[in-house]
């Protein structure tokens, strides 16, 4: 069914995007057809998958334990955004592209934003990691961008996107214009530092302990990043893809519990 | 803490570098009483909780004290962390439903609601969920905003040692979880929105009892305002208590009643509308007082509004008799129908026949579905709702397989309960229960 995901979305953005090239006087199939070939182009690959079924331990029956197919992501999308709807108005997303370049330009920050990406009718700005208190103080304070609220940070662990395995996704919402967009930073696993922006958005305070916790991201710059689910003395991050799912002893008050595959069992 | 004694629970006192500990079980207040006054050091720093009556759940404080004022107070969370987001990632989409409505057991099916639209998002099959599943989505986040605004109010009132409140709130609150059975099939936890719809159809009689469920609602509703609105004690407790107006709660990232209770009417069912509630007449709820007693009538005045929604979705789903409330596209809808029997709830007999003896395709797709799930095409949606508590998101991430990459919860009690210090600091040690109670954080989805 979703073997080939793009297939369906570029389908349904075609009428949008001919109707926007109709509209500004362009050759609508010359440019369609770019597109087209840039976003397949462009699409990430973060890993591969190998059989049908998810088993590696036990031997192959199925025949399908051959099958390898690349894990990619949607990927740069080149502007126009077109004429998307929702309720920051018509054609917001470029609106907020293009102030967000023109305060960027102001602040000699011209290569903050490191590419875009519109997938589902949402907008992804990748943002240079060192850049990103500049840019997410100008994104709260511009007249025309007045992203005044930050919804968090949530941790994406790519153990397969090879110098950036850490990403770490920030959504803002602007009560003002009533527009969401979405910021994604990267870091690499062997330098797990990413900018802390709780001075522009205080609320990010817990935010980025959890995500601290969960991943092993540090917020340079936080006024206190310690563990705040797990406990103090925890070893590991447990969100990351190379921890494992359960298998821990449980202690409380001196006793212990031991993990359910270590426990008396009556078979 | 060095405690030398057999018995864990007793209550101690030892030496550290720190100062002198005294762990308090209610027991032997007069050790620690004399204790205190004899080191007549003017700040004290006490823990409270996790274990504690008054702090709504399994939260900790600690709080400086000087006296009776609050100089510093602090929040102590992860007491209740199962993560239930790490294990989410091992089983497939539609398995998710049952993992995520286990976060805030009260506002549960707004955690259902926000998963499953984030999916939706990601499959791009937002504009084929069948309107009365959209209906039925409503109805119940609505009734179950009213259950968990009964409990705010009704754990607010007993903290304050109103018990009155306590006891009526959780009265109207059983007819609510009663619905939910009805409609649902359990009172909690109920897993019922599902990835393209919900999971079952309206049982039989359920649109009467909603109908009397909403007359009486109309007679109970105002016992709570004759009984708390203007009453001398519960607004000597709650006025002015727990301030925080509206640059603070931007700052901070509050949301819900208590961004509301600054006179900001931001709701998301009406500034960013999802599942049709932009069909739906019903009135933003604000105070302009920034303070507990605020919070407590949008409450109130939102059950009133949720009332409303609720008459509507009823009106909708009486001419709706018989309409789908599952996507049509059979490689995503849960193949699995269940029926009434002679002995109870089990298999519908009708698809066990259609995919035994009729269907090789519906075998096939049932199996599949049933043991692998479907795929999700890759990618990240995040889907923010108005939950009881305010903006709950669903930051969904898929890489195109069979089960979520990643999917987080923006919690609104986690976020809110950021606020505790700005709201108690400076205050009396008794107000910060107010101040706590008027957040209303539900530890399930502070700590997920």
């Amino acid at each position: 069914m979703t073997d080939e995901p793009d297939q369906k979305s570029a389908d349904d953005a075609a009428p949008e995007k001919s109707q926007l090239a109709q509209r500004e006087g362009g050759t609508q199939d010359a440019s369609l057809d770019a597109v087209e070939a840039h976003t397949a182009d462009t699409r990430e690959v973060i890993g591969e998958r190998r059989g049908m079924f998810g088993t590696q331990d036990a031997g192959d029956t199925s025949g399908y334990g051959g099958l390898r197919r690349t894990v990619t992501l949607p990927g740069a999308t080149p502007p126009p955004y077109g004429p998307s709807a929702g309720s920051g108005g018509p054609g917001w997303m470029d609106d907020v592209a293009a102030s967000l370049a023109r305060v960027t330009r102001e602040q000699g920050l011209e290569s903050s934003v490191e590419k875009v990406v519109v997938h589902r009718g949402e907008i992804t700005f990748f943002i240079r990691r060192q850049d990103l208190p500049a840019v997410a103080r100008l994104l709260r304070d511009d007249e025309a961008l007045r992203f005044e609220f930050c919804a968090g940070v949530s941790g994406v662990h790519y153990p397969g996107d090879t110098g950036r395995e850490l990403h770490a996704v920030y959504h803002l919402l602007s009560m003002t214009h009533n527009r969401r967009i979405r910021l994604e930073v990267t870091c690499p696993d062997s330098d797990p530092h990413i900018p802390s922006v709780v001075a522009t958005y205080p609320t990010n305070d817990w935010h980025e302990r959890e995500t601290f916790d969960f991943f092993g991201i540090v917020f340079d710059g936080h006024p206190g990043l310690t563990r705040i689910e797990m406990p103090d003395d925890w070893p590991g991050h447990p969100q990351r893809k190379d921890y494992p799912l359960g298998g821990i002893p449980v202690e409380y008050k001196g006793g212990t519990v031991p993990p359910p595959d270590q426990r008396r069992a009556y078979s | 803490m060095t405690t030398t004694s057999n018995d864990p629970y007793a209550a101690t006192e030892s030496q550290t570098s720190q100062g002198k500990v005294y762990t308090v079980t209610g027991q032997d207040w007069d050790s620690v009483v004399t204790g205190v006054a004899e080191d007549h050091d003017d700040k004290i720093v006490v823990n409270m909780g996790p274990q504690h009556p008054s702090t709504h759940g399994v939260l900790r404080l600690i709080l400086e004290l000087e006296g009776e004022t609050v100089t510093e107070a602090r929040c102590g969370i992860g007491y209740l962390h199962t993560g239930i987001e790490k294990t989410m990632e091992y089983r497939t989409w539609v398995q998710g439903v049952t993992l995520c409505t286990r976060m805030d057991y009260l506002g549960n099916l707004a955690y259902e609601a926000a998963y499953c639209l984030g999916v939706e998002r990601l499959l791009d099959i937002e504009d084929q969920i069948p309107e009365k599943a959209n209906v039925m989505r409503v109805l119940l986040l609505e009734l179950n905003r009213i259950g968990s605004h009964l409990v705010a109010i009704a754990t607010g009132g007993m903290e304050i040692g109103a018990l009155t409140v306590m006891t009526i709130g959780f009265r109207e609150r059983e007819l609510v979880l009663g619905l939910l059975e009805l409609i649902t099939g359990l009172r909690m936890n109920n897993a019922f929105i599902r990835p393209g719809g919900v999971s079952q159809d309206m049982p039989a009689g359920a649109l009467d009892e909603i109908r009397d469920f909403v007359a009486l609602m109309k007679k109970r509703l105002p016992e709570y305002a004759d009984l708390c609105n203007a009453n001398p004690i519960f607004k000597a407790r709650l006025v002015d208590v727990g301030h925080l107006d509206l640059a603070g709660c931007m700052a901070l990232g509050i949301t819900g009643p208590v961004l509301r209770s600054t006179g900001y009417p931001w709701d998301l069912r009406k500034n960013q509308p999802y599942c049709g509630y932009e069909d739906y007449d019903f009135e933003v709820c604000t105070w302009d007082t920034a303070d507990s007693y605020g919070r407590f009538r949008i409450r109130l005045n939102e059950m009133w509004e949720s009332l409303k929604i609720i008459e509507q979705c009823v009106e909708r789903l009486a001419g709706l008799e018989g309409a789908p409330v599952m996507i049509g596209d059979k490689k995503i809808a849960w193949p699995s129908q269940l029926s009434i029997g002679s002995d109870g709830m089990g298999n519908s007999l009708d698809h066990i026949r259609h995919i035994m003896g009729e269907s090789m395709e519906a075998l096939i797709h049932h199996f599949k579905l049933v043991t692998e799930g479907f795929r999700v095409p890759a990618g990240q949606a995040y889907v923010p709702i108005e939950s009881p508590r305010g903006e709950l998101g669903a930051h969904v991430v898929s890489d195109g397989g069979t089960r979520p990459y990643r999917a987080h919860f923006r919690d609104p009690s986690f976020t809110n309960l950021q606020a505790t210090s700005v709201m108690s600091e400076g205050g009396m040690i008794a107000d910060v229960i107010v101040a706590i109670a008027s957040i209303d954080p539900v530890m399930g989805g502070v700590d997920r």
